[in-house]
């Protein structure tokens, strides 16, 4: 496992190589064949590959969110242009969402949504220079599958990777909370995290907790946490 | 780019959250973040740190020729400019709101409270005086940099040494630290800067050392600097909710006790700062 810094050439070889997050194929015209185009890594992080090297990714930590197609992310209505939404996910460009992307929307039947509403979308397109774009369906089936507007509750930034963290079934924070008090959350990939619990002292428990086991923030293991959440009165 | 205003949920929860008297990072409502001072390895330099909102101070001197209607008097000269560092929503050049109240808040706490003896500054009446310049530099904004920046300002003030300078006749001789020992600035008295953020509904009390979400979702902002023998130098609201006179009096009061507090903490600190900086000389 090494680590990479950005602009470093990696050495990725395959016949069906698949370049994961953090790593860009330099295409070159004089190159005569495929497989001699260089691999370099556009972020800094541990280089890993699956089993048979066919893919390769970089894990890194940051808190700016660079977009990527298929990710679900949570985002904030800040403006209205033309049929659609301007929408704020983090990233250097704010993204714009079409007003029909919706599931069952059409031109006389359109979701409710006002400047300042949460969102939960997923990346439609997103790609260096360009404005990403969002869409409220899931991309095979077209049904909204938990995507949309998201309505009271609250969201709070954590870093990508404990929101990297807080989507692996294995981890332990959610069902650790979930065990203590009902609780309904929705996960961005761009360090969003939306929780929802029936009492605020719920709510602020696990904006703490989330704060607390971050990597950033000081990395709580779970014997801590428990005993965190001992001292807390839930 | 215009900070983007929280979201609809974010407001709600908390005014909620507020309206049972709870805060967000489990603080008390009137509770300050408990500072931590970073000394550098030159005096004078100084990172304060409350929660995630850091500042740095750093203090330098120089001898310069004092203004012709002031010849008695040094010069000191406050330099803070909130750089995109400190947070994506600050611009490079613009000074925003929060820019221009800070640079007046540091100005009117640390320069025209008189909390410097000027007249202490001069070397040479007329001819020669020492010119302090204090600069703020904000890295990170998790709110309320104000108060963070009086703070490391003056710990700053109260770090420095300038170096010994002997006068004989019209010459003027300044001697090197290793020669003889920098002497401290004459401080008359140490200002701490608190500040309350109100909220519209009327039944929420105002909460001290506000977040970062709790200032941009406040209607009001005061600023009271006071020092630790509870003398008020600046007390400071611009605009906001109109506050009953009688609540007024109670958050004076509140500040008093903080302060009083927070200067046990500051002189604890710089004590054992102190400590590991003396040298023995046999």
């Amino acid at each position: 496992m090494s680590i990479v810094l950005p602009g470093e050439q990696v050495p990725a070889q395959h016949v069906n190589l698949k370049l994961g997050p953090g790593l860009l194929q330099l295409s070159s015209e004089t190159q005569q064949q495929a497989k001699s185009a260089p691999v370099i890594a556009t972020r800094s992080g541990v280089l890993n590959h699956s089993a048979n090297k066919s893919k390769w990714w970089v894990e890194g930590n940051s808190r700016r969110y660079v977009p990527a197609p298929q990710e679900s992310v949570i985002g904030v209505i800040t403006g209205r242009s033309g049929e659609g939404w301007r929408v704020d996910i983090g990233s250097a460009h704010p993204a714009s969402l079409d007003g029909l992307a919706f599931e069952g929307a059409t031109k006389r039947n359109k979701p409710s949504l006002k400047v300042g509403s949460l969102l939960y979308a997923r990346v439609s397109l997103a790609h260096k220079d360009m404005e990403p774009e969002l869409e409220c369906f899931d991309a095979q089936t077209h049904k909204a599958d938990g995507f949309g507007e998201l309505k009271d509750g609250f969201v709070l930034q954590c870093s990508l990777q404990m929101s990297r963290l807080l989507l692996d079934p294995k981890h332990f924070l959610l069902p650790l909370l979930g065990s203590r008090f009902p609780l309904e959350a929705a996960v961005g990939m761009n360090g969003k995290v939306w929780v929802s619990t029936k009492e605020t002292k719920h709510t602020i428990t696990i904006v703490r907790c989330i704060e607390a086991v971050d990597p950033d923030g000081g990395g709580m293991d779970e014997t801590n946490v428990k005993k965190f959440l001992s001292k807390l009165d839930i | 780019m215009r900070p983007p205003s929280p979201s609809i949920p974010e407001k709600k929860f908390l005014y909620d959250a507020l309206k049972q008297s709870l805060r967000l990072d489990g603080r008390d409502m009137l509770d300050f973040r408990t500072p931590t001072f970073t000394f550098g390895p030159e005096l004078g330099w100084v990172e304060c740190a409350m929660g995630k909102t850091r500042v740095i101070a750093q203090l330098d001197a120089k001898m310069v020729k004092p203004l012709p209607e002031r010849p008695f008097e040094g010069i000191i000269t406050i330099h803070s400019e909130i750089s995109p560092m400190a947070s994506p929503d600050y611009e490079p050049g613009r000074p925003s709101e929060e820019e221009v109240t800070l640079t007046r808040m540091l100005d009117k706490v640390l320069r025209r409270s008189d909390t410097i003896d000027k007249e202490s500054l001069c070397i040479l009446a007329g001819q020669r005086v020492w010119q302090l310049r204090l600069t703020i530099h904000v890295l990170a904004d998790a709110g309320n940099i104000l108060d963070c920046s009086c703070l490391a300002g003056i710990v700053a003030f109260k770090h420095f040494r300038k170096p010994e300078v002997e006068v004989i006749g019209d010459e003027v001789i300044v001697h090197s630290p290793s020669e003889r020992a920098p002497i401290s600035l004459a401080i008359h008295h140490t200002p701490f800067c608190v500040t309350f953020a109100f909220f519209p509904d009327a039944l929420t009390r105002p909460v001290v050392d506000p977040s970062l979400l709790e200032q941009r979702l406040s209607s009001g902002l005061m600023s009271i600097a006071m020092n630790a023998q509870r003398e008020i130098c600046v007390l400071h609201k611009a605009g906001g909710v109109p506050t009953a006179p009688e609540e007024v009096l109670r958050l004076i009061n509140v500040t008093s006790i903080l302060v009083k507090d927070l200067d046990r903490r500051v002189e604890a600190r710089l004590l054992e700062d102190w400590e590991g900086r003396k040298v023995e000389v046999r």
